[in-house]
């Protein structure tokens, strides 16, 4: 299923890495640069481009929480939800984002803009409540500043 | 503070795009590594890195030099050795690593470079968690000006020394940051911890000698060879050398990050530095280094942030990143966000850690929704004895536990008021 690009890609990154084995995340990455997420009939090409059985691709792409296992919409939105977010209101920001969206955590809307996710720390606690859309940082969230983030992507 | 009582820090100028090579150099950057790198002994600057005292800043606060010091040296020591710069920061509460990176990339590669010399590394490692794109990105372009320049690569600076450094970006998992999980991670495995021994040191990735180290820690290292073990102990006001960054979260003033000298009172960092509390708002206690520390309170406030004075205390100096809680959020509802995230975040490897952490968290939503029963208190003091030092695989559980632990001894009345009210 991989395409001859795909393939390419992985192959040219084997030559940074003295076991294949060690470039796995990475080409599960460009799998999903390719294709949004990582589909199961992608892991036993990758497998076979690494030298691993389609287990051992699996053990590590379900291992992770930036690998996703199911489609994603054009968007991915990552919110905070430990400690100093939530303490700051990150529940007010996830109620007013599944209203917004009108979809919960792990969905994706019907027009496929956004897919909804948690995230651990993100290191931004200084700018609580903070959230990533596809990785740019949004920090010190209101309901009402939300607008104007999600305005940035179509 | 004078610019020269804060190393790491003094060249960051936040909201100003990290300074290149040349405003680096201007500032007096790469001088230990021209300094160093085949001119000075690696024995010999070993032996100022354990003379300061410099202590990981990863969280567990075991003595650097002394860590360097299992890897074999010497001419029959292995060719392949590699050092491994932990920038997988994801414990809540928890920022520097993330303004270091952002704020100073070349001084990550200077101290890479100066620390892999030491303890003549082949290769380093650099390991960035994925949601810190912008270290990345910065980090990328600093280790191309500095191949440019001939810092590393073959023959760095016509000293015969040869050093590749590795940018690795990881996938999100908080268990990554764990040393042996680590490594098992930067290998293309299931990122699950190792037993140890064999220490990494001994038997690392791929089964060579290999260091890890925290961001944070090895920023300290450029100045510690430059002006020395003594200059370095003089930073800090108490037993631990040198400075901190310190930060806060919470309903505190200001958040942070400040270099400060290690052994500044947790009062003065939680008053003067972060502001006290925002109006309206009491102190209830902290959590004085990430989410896997212990509470402190009221009573702790004089101490200083030295390693052992928090342990002392029950806690530990962890991140340094001070989590407040105060008067009016629900310390029941910050435990149990608290416990989810360890339980998500468990490898899964074993039981106390895999099945008890979801336990607790259950537990402890019954608290917080006044729901909770005599027996399931006991039950919450089970795990903290199931989750302990020593009875897992890893220290996740035992760092899992440690606020709950604590809350225990320090709130219990929150705890009788999560019991059921008998009709
Ligand atoms: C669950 C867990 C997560 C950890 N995460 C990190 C991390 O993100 N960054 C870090 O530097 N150390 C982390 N550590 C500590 C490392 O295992 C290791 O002690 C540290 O990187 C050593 O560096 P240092 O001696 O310079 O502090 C973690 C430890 C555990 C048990
Ligand atoms: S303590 Fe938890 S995170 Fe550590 S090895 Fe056991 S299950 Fe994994
Ligand atoms: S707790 Fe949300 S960014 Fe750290």
């Amino acid at each position: 299923m991989l395409t001859a690009e795909e393939r390419d890609v992985i192959t040219g990154l084997l030559g940074h890495y003295t076991d294949p084995r060690a470039a796995v995340v990475e080409a599960l990455k460009v799998v999903q640069e390719h294709r949004r997420w990582v589909p199961d009939e992608a892991l036993p090409e990758v497998g076979a481009l690494l030298g691993l059985s389609a287990h051992d691709v699996d053990a590590v792409a379900t291992f992770y929480n930036l690998i996703f296992r199911q489609p994603v919409g054009r968007h991915v939105i990552l919110v905070c939800d430990s400690v100093s977010c939530w303490m700051l209101g990150y529940e007010d920001i996830a109620t007013a984002l599944k209203r917004r969206l009108g979809i919960g955590f792990g969905e994706t809307t019907p027009d496929d803009r956004f897919t909804l996710l948690p995230i651990c720390c993100l290191g931004a606690c200084d700018k609580a409540p903070a959230m990533l859309i596809d990785f740019e940082l949004y920090g010190d969230l209101t309901p009402e500043r939300l607008d104007a983030a999600l305005g940035h992507y179509a | 503070m004078r610019d020269e009582d804060r190393p790491l820090t003094r060249n960051i100028r936040p909201g100003e795009p990290p300074l290149d090579r040349a405003g680096y150099e201007e500032a007096g950057g790469y001088r230990a590594l021209k300094a160093v790198i085949g001119r000075r002994d690696p024995g010999e600057l070993l032996d100022i890195v354990k003379d300061s005292g410099l202590r990981g800043r990863g969280g567990a606060g075991f003595p650097t030099g002394m860590k360097w010091g299992f890897i074999p040296m010497g001419p029959d020591a292995p060719k392949q050795k590699y050092l491994i710069v932990n920038a997988d920061e994801m414990e809540p509460g928890t920022f520097k690593d993330r303004f270091l990176l952002e704020g100073d990339p070349h001084q990550m590669v200077e101290a890479a470079i100066v620390a892999a010399w030491i303890i003549q590394a082949s290769d380093v490692y650099i390991f960035v968690r994925d949601a810190y794109r912008r270290a990345t990105d910065l980090l990328r372009a600093a280790l191309a000006e500095a191949r440019e320049a001939g810092y590393l690569g073959r023959n760095i600076l016509g000293s015969g020394y040869e050093l590749e450094v590795h940018l690795h970006t990881s996938a999100g998992r908080y268990i990554c940051g764990e040393e042996t999980a680590l490594i098992n991670a930067l290998e293309g495995k299931r990122a699950v911890p190792r037993q140890k021994p064999p220490f990494p040191q001994s038997s690392g990735l791929w089964g060579r000698p290999s260091v890890v180290n925290n961001v944070e820690t090895l920023y300290n290292i450029p100045h510690i060879v430059l002006r020395g073990a003594e200059w370095y102990r003089g930073l800090g006001k108490g037993a631990d050398g040198g400075t901190k960054l310190f930060g806060a979260s919470g309903r505190v003033k200001r958040k942070g990050p400040w270099e400060l000298p290690m052994g500044t009172p947790l009062r003065e960092l939680l008053e003067a530095h972060a502001g006290g509390m925002h109006d309206g708002h009491g102190f209830r206690g902290l959590l004085p280094g990430g989410a896997s520390t212990g509470f402190l309170v009221d009573e702790h406030l004089d101490l200083p942030m030295d390693f052992d004075p928090i342990q002392n205390a029950g806690s530990r100096l962890g991140t340094g990143a001070l989590i407040v809680l105060d008067d009016r959020t629900s310390l029941m509802g910050m435990l149990r966000n608290l416990e989810h995230f360890f339980a998500r975040e468990s490898c899964g490897w074993c039981t106390p850690c895999r099945d008890g952490l979801p336990w607790v968290e259950r537990i402890l939503a019954a608290f917080a929704a006044g729901r909770g029963t005599a027996e399931e208190l006991d039950i919450l003091e089970m795990h903290t004895r199931f989750c302990g030092m020593g009875k897992t695989f890893c220290a996740h559980a035992p760092g899992a536990i440690m606020p709950l632990e604590t809350a225990l001894k320090y709130f219990r009345d929150d705890f009788e008021r999560g019991l059921t009210r008998a009709a």
